[in-house]
């Protein structure tokens, strides 16, 4: 995935006639929508959703600051580069993303 | 009474005395179990190199700013939000290169060296080491290779804390293998 995306933020980086503001941001298929926010530090966060959500850079963002970077971040065990394995960081992104306006309540 | 409503307003913000006794107390740690000032010195830019690259993220979330266009921009950013961020210090932009590819920071109040002093036969002893390595280790994550050390130290005798930062070269993304 890393690599599809990579193409594609280059892609979109080369043939934008204007001055870029955000960049590749998403794409959508018939099935879904991905999309991508970009950290300055060149993390990326990468979000599949319904394909009627709008521009959710907002929101991702707010994942990166009160969940990343809380219990990622902050925590002395993770390393950064691996795969996370705290299991407080995966109960927090749980409850952030069902607490978004944008998850469905007929879900269960 | 209203004192105490006071303390008692922020839990999660460390009383900056604590944090310079706690700064204090790992250097001469440090002294004690390295012995050489250099090797001391090196090692706190190490943890400063492991904070600074965590830090990045701390920063770029909470202060929401987007890349720096160019070396200045950076070092202002640095200056203003960032020292003041986490020090509650700004230290002045100044000595610029005629290449544009080094600064100094010139920090006069700098809450690490509170009430300290080098004590006798610590003279090399780059006390706030560790601000260079935080300084190296944040600017790598965002793509900037530099390298930072102390022109001037207060504590060593000189009127100002000068530390300088050459820009060294831009690092690129990594590509996976088998990418072009």
């Amino acid at each position: 995935m890393y690599g599809m995306l990579f193409s594609i933020k280059s892609f979109v980086n080369r043939i934008s006639p204007v001055d870029l503001k955000d960049g590749f941001s998403s794409f959508k298929t018939s099935k879904y929508k991905c999309n991508l926010y970009e950290t300055p530090s060149g993390l990326k966060f990468i979000m599949n959703t319904d394909l009627n959500v709008g521009n959710i850079r907002e929101i991702l963002h707010r994942l990166y600051y009160t969940v990343y970077v809380e219990y990622v971040v902050k925590n002395p065990l993770c390393k950064l580069g691996q795969p996370i394995k705290s299991d407080l960081f995966k109960t927090k992104l749980d409850e952030f993303v069902r607490e978004l306006p944008i998850f469905p309540l007929r879900a269960s | 009474m209203s004192r105490q409503a006071v303390r008692a307003g922020d839990p999660k913000k460390v009383s900056g005395e604590l944090f310079t006794l706690t700064y204090g107390a790992l250097v001469a740690q440090l002294l004690k179990d390295y012995e050489s000032d250099e090797e001391a010195s090196k090692q706190l830019d190490k943890m400063g190199y492991n904070i600074g690259i965590r830090l990045i993220e701390d920063f770029l979330a909470r202060s929401n700013v987007g890349r720096c266009h160019d070396f200045r921009e950076t070092a202002d950013v640095i200056a203003k939000v960032g020292f003041k961020m986490f020090l509650g210090i700004i230290p002045v932009v100044t000595n610029w290169s005629p290449a544009g590819d080094e600064f100094s920071l010139l920090v006069e109040n700098n809450p690490l060296t509170d009430f300290v002093e080098l004590p006798e036969g610590h003279s090399n002893l780059d006390y706030s080491a560790i601000l260079c390595g935080v300084l190296r280790g944040a600017l790598e994550m965002v793509q900037m290779e530099v390298s930072a050390w102390f022109v001037q130290d207060q504590l060593k005798g000189d009127n100002i804390t000068e530390i300088r930062i050459k820009f060294i070269r831009r690092l690129e993304d990594a590509v996976p293998v088998g990418e072009d």
